[in-house]
């Protein structure tokens, strides 16, 4: 499976990462490389195996439904790029 | 007695306890040995105020006699372990500046025993790399050399400021995590000892996530009793981490007998790679006959799906890294693009994450966004976890047919020199964690120890494989390995 210049294009959108027009070409024959090295996955006979969820066989433990933390929004928000009156601010997202 | 720098933790903790030396002055040695290995680069930010108050704390708790193993001992912090006030980056510009109000488990767990945090090491952005040529610090660089040749070396990675911080003396020990080698394959670029327990024996919280159904803690040492001491405190069961082990942890330092008489060794053929240099064959095979020596059996082995793991790997943790990257958005922290008038929301996005991650990181997210995107999710991702299955079987059926541990080299080379795989495509700087990976898709314990030099006085390592939740066994193996191989040689100080 090789990758053109539309698809590169679409996976960097849907990865929310601006890649100049002039770079696609060049990314797209980086990802078809790793695409071909994975197609020796092909090679192997899979029928009946179910994929694997979790390398350990354990439940996933489940905790009680409760409130245990909170009131630290100076905490939250002190790495914030962007924080106004107890928020994180993003440029307007709704017309 | 060697320079206090230079001292096991083993040696440290008796010495400490003996009230031969304090915890101060273990940490001052290795603050003053830290300050002149500028040219290693291995500590990125450097704690020496935490270290002081650390030590006096720790040299308070010895004397009232309530000391851990780990009371005193000056260590080293890999930066994708977040640590409280202090930069925590994940050797990325994307967290520039970022400083965690919180403390990851095992952090806490040190420093709960009274180690003592020197700084923070060097590593490839977001673990992804065997080099650390993909920080943003720079390269770490490993403190040997070949012979007089003054080329700088890899360290390997992604662990590579944790390797070359233990080999050089800067600290007694170090945290690593290891996602597809990135423990062992520096431990054994280094000349040093490097564990990844099995999967959920450390808890991830707190730790910048990679590929978390891959991703684990170990430390990374002098020698395999350190190993055993130090991953000891390391370990447990945290609620915080869904996937963390509710088991008890045993007494691994007590599981050091020395004695793997009757044990059965495998060495599995499919590690026999085309064009495996000499060096590695005679390094693999002298250590088969050290462990035969010692009184174990050795039995030929078959793992049959091996072949498949680094691209099953390589679908797996991009998949996964493509999910667990998606928070960095420039809103909660870390670095925000400066936007353009009438950037919207999406701008901001792809901006921040342009400038932000490198572009390894960027190609591994992208190549996760594809193979999980509609169309291709059952061809590759979930393909690759039905592979994924099959790799651990093969190892679940040796184990079955009796095998304790398995023997093997632990990387397909010595260190390489720092940007001799510049130009080469990216699956050959992948071929590294060839011997590494399987271990990570199984979710088993593995150890890298070093057994001897190559031809140019470079450290070479061999890893075994132990079954899972039996840490301590592996590491007798190890302890085994280790004294017949009596590796001790040190890097010449050149820094």
């Amino acid at each position: 499976m090789s990758i053109d210049t539309d698809t590169a294009r679409k996976v960097a959108h849907l990865a929310r990462i601006a890649v100049k027009e002039d770079d696609l070409p060049a990314l797209a024959g980086e990802l078809s490389a790793v695409l071909a090295f994975m197609e020796q996955l092909n090679e192997v006979d899979v029928e009946g195996v179910e994929p694997m969820t979790s390398v350990t066989p354990m439940r996933l433990k489940r905790r009680e439904d409760v409130v245990t933390d909170g009131n630290m929004v100076d905490k939250i928000l002190s790495n914030a790029p962007d924080a106004r009156e107890g928020f994180f601010a993003v440029p307007k997202v709704v017309e | 007695m060697s320079a206090l720098n230079q001292l096991t933790i083993a040696a440290a903790r008796d010495a400490l306890r003996k009230g031969e030396t304090s915890s101060a002055e273990l940490t001052e040695a290795c603050l003053s040995a830290i300050e002149g290995a500028g040219a290693l680069n291995a500590f990125v930010h450097k704690t020496p105020e935490i270290a002081r108050e650390r030590a006096a704390a720790a040299d308070a708790r010895i004397k009232a006699g309530d000391a851990p193993s780990m009371c005193g001992i000056p260590v080293g912090i890999k930066d994708l372990f977040c640590t409280r006030g202090v930069p925590s980056q994940a050797a990325s510009n994307i967290l520039k500046n970022f400083k965690p109000e919180y403390e990851s488990t095992v952090s806490e767990q040190l420093a709960d025993a009274g180690a003592v945090m020197l700084g923070k090491l060097n590593m490839d952005e977001f673990a992804m790399g065997s080099s650390n040529e993909t920080s943003c610090y720079g390269n770490a660089v490993n403190p040997w050399r070949r012979g007089n040749d003054d080329t700088a070396l890899t360290p390997g990675g992604s662990s590579g400021g944790s390797a070359s911080a233990v080999a050089a003396d800067l600290c007694l020990a170090a945290t690593g995590t290891d996602t597809g080698g990135s423990i062992r394959q520096p431990a054994a670029f280094t000349g040093i000892t490097g564990i990844k327990p099995t999967y959920g024996r450390c808890s991830r919280w707190g730790i910048v996530a990679f590929a978390s159904s891959l991703d684990q803690a170990g430390p990374m040492t002098k020698d395999v009793r350190d190993a055993a001491i130090m991953l000891q405190a390391m370990c447990g069961h945290d609620p915080k981490d869904s996937t963390s082990a509710d088991l008890p942890v045993p007494d691994f330092e007590a599981a050091l007998t020395g004695d793997i008489r009757g044990k059965k060794i495998g060495i599995p053929r499919e590690y026999r790679m085309d064009g495996m240099p000499e060096e590695i064959e005679k390094l693999w095979a002298d250590g088969t006959a050290m462990m035969k020596d010692a009184g174990a059996e050795i039995v030929d082995i078959s793992l049959p799906h091996t072949k498949y793991a680094l691209p099953a790997y390589y679908v797996v943790a991009p998949a996964e890294a493509s999910s667990n990257l998606a928070r960095y958005d420039g809103v909660r922290y870390g670095h925000r693009a400066k936007l353009a008038q009438g950037d919207g929301i999406t701008e901001m996005y792809e901006k921040t994450r342009a400038e932000g991650f490198g572009h390894e990181v960027q190609r591994r997210v992208m190549i996760g966004t594809y193979v999980l995107s509609a169309g291709f999710y059952d061809a590759y991702y979930n393909r690759a976890r039905k592979v994924r299955a099959l790799i651990k079987r093969d190892f679940e059926n040796v184990f079955a047919d009796g095998i304790d541990a398995i023997l093997t080299p632990a990387t397909p080379s010595a260190a390489f020199g720092l940007g001799e795989m510049a130009d080469a495509d990216p699956i050959a700087m992948y071929l590294n964690d060839v011997f590494t990976v399987t271990v990570n898709l199984a979710g088993l314990p593995g150890i890298a120890v070093p057994t001897g030099l190559d031809r140019q006085g470079l450290p070479l390592g061999l890893q075994l494989i132990g079954r899972p939740w039996e840490e301590g066994d592996l590491l007798n193996h190890a302890y085994v390995l280790e004294r017949a191989a009596g590796f001790v040689s040190k890097p010449a100080k050149w820094w």
